[in-house]
């Protein structure tokens, strides 16, 4: 018997090496107790959370707490079906009425997580003898969802809109064309050129997806993403997002004005094949979504504690993904991985904990100490957060560029 | 400049490409592989493959690399689409 196994050694040896050095396993760490969206206890010492996307801190909302709590009472544990079949109950309905207002849109379709929402709407629009053009910094579940359907792939280069202009241009004029764009890049925190790239791809004849998991609740009048800031909420087919990033639970979503849009729910195979979400979650998640389209303080707050962390970290001689604060995620670029894993190691040693983040998850070559920011984040914890950094770049013999 | 596209010359050409990117210096040979050999990881492979559509203006959809794993394979791609 060949053991299927064998194949991935190379990779458990790497991680054994490391954990045999006395290294901590940055994929095994264990929350004991979550206090607060900003703060857990992890081994044993409580601890900082910078590495959530829990962007608008929603996790402790007495409202969403008690909205759950009722769901989970009146409707039971979980629905054991498919939304197609014995899974769409009262509260699944009222979840994307939730999203429709919020987005303004006439459709909107919940999935059991973002990740197969982008699985199910990138393999069910884009068929045999259409094209998918990507962003080569798209999320996994985007390559996976190319992956699984049949269109040709196309792939251009990070943000460049002369790059995707050219790539269309290669494309027979005649084929169907799904752009997929993203408001937020989750790796180096940097926004897309919306304006420019929709004007692009709708200029070629491309339908358009925008992925905004990590800009709902915070970019535009509404908080509707990126899309909304740059203004091309017309020109835009569709919208992704996610449930467990703003909004504070687990779930996906895509929202879309197509009049078409409700066949969706026939053919997209993972909306069709897995249980829905359970009622606590999507009692939570409407709750939550309404919430946020009230959640202006909370956003000026994000935006506060996100730039004074970048200036903070650039002024100690950090480099970071991005030359200004332009989400609230911070990506601070580390030379190799063995510096990566003993700044993240010495920063939660430090009561701090950020992502590790290293290749293929980031652009190639690139390792990070990924950062996201929360409303709840106070001055105190990122003075706290910023000293640790400090003392674990000194502890771990970080070469930093002489502060600016 | 529009490059020169008889299949030897586009096989001289990927290997240029290829150059910078073999960081090992392995022998370079029409049956080369690209994950095997070189130890090229996925994002390497599609960074080159954008180089290569770029230099002969053409279209190598990402599904189609499961179909090319060495260099002489890429090199009848680019033969058939650079028309
Ligand atoms: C850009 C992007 N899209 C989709 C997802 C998937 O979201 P979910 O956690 O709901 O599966 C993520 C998060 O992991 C993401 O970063």
């Amino acid at each position: 018997m060949i053991d299927l196994l064998d194949k991935f050694d190379p990779i458990a040896g790497e991680r054994q090496a490391y954990l045999d050095a006395g290294g901590r396993d940055p994929v095994g760490v264990v929350m004991t107790k979550v206090l607060s969206p900003t703060r857990a206890v992890i081994a044993g010492r409580e601890t900082i959370l910078m590495g959530t996307y829990n962007y608008m801190g929603m996790t402790f909302d007495p409202d969403v707490i008690a909205a759950g709590e009722a769901a989970l009472r009146d409707f039971g544990s979980g629905t054991t079906g498919s939304r197609s079949l014995n899974g769409t109950y009262t509260g699944h309905r009222a979840c994307e009425d939730a999203l429709k207002e919020f987005y303004g849109t006439k459709h909107a379709m919940v999935f059991s997580t973002g990740y197969q929402a982008n699985l199910g709407v990138v393999s069910t629009l884009a068929g045999r003898g259409d094209y998918v053009i990507l962003d080569a910094d798209s999320h996994a579940s985007i390559y996976d969802g190319c992956a699984m359907g049949n269109a040709d792939i196309v792939r251009f280069r990070h943000n460049s809109v002369e790059d995707l202009a050219k790539r269309l241009g290669r494309l027979p004029p005649e084929a169907g064309k799904l752009v997929i764009l993203e408001g937020v890049y989750s790796m180096l925190g940097d926004i897309a050129p919306l304006k420019e790239m929709v004007a692009v791809a709708k200029a070629a004849g491309a339908m358009v997806l925008v992925d905004e998991a990590h800009a709902m609740g915070f970019f535009g009048e509404h908080g509707r993403g990126v899309t909304e800031a740059a203004g091309v909420e017309a020109d835009v087919d569709f919208i992704i997002g996610t449930f467990s990033k703003s909004v504070g639970t687990v779930g996906g979503f895509c929202v879309s004005n197509h009049p078409k849009f409700e066949v969706l729910r026939l053919v997209c195979r993972p909306y069709v094949f897995t249980a829905s979400l359970p009622p606590a979650v999507v009692a939570s998640a409407a709750t939550s979504i309404r919430k946020l389209m009230h959640g202006g303080d909370k956003r000026a707050r994000l935006w506060e504690a996100t730039r004074a962390m970048h200036a903070g970290l650039i002024a100690r001689g950090f480099t970071l993904g991005t030359r200004t604060a332009e989400s609230a995620i911070l990506a601070v670029i580390m030379p190799d991985q063995a510096t990566t894993l003993a700044m993240w190691q010495a920063l939660l040693e430090r009561g701090v904990y950020v992502n590790f983040a290293r290749p293929p998850a980031t652009p190639t070559g690139v390792y990070l100490l990924r950062c996201s920011l929360c409303a709840e984040h106070t001055a105190d914890e990122i003075a706290t957060i910023l000293q640790a950094f400090d003392d674990a770049a000194t502890a771990v013999g970080v070469d930093l560029r002489a502060a600016a | 400049m529009t490059p020169p596209t008889t299949r030897d010359t586009i096989f001289a050409r990927i290997l240029g490409l290829i150059a910078p990117l073999n960081k090992k210096g392995v022998a370079l040979t029409e049956t080369t592989s690209f994950s095997g050999d070189l130890e090229m990881d996925s994002l390497t492979v599609m960074d080159l493959v954008a180089n290569i559509e770029d230099e002969w203006d053409i279209v190598l959809p990402l599904n189609m690399l499961p179909e090319l794993e060495t260099v002489g394979q890429v090199a009848d791609a680019v033969a058939r689409l650079a028309k």
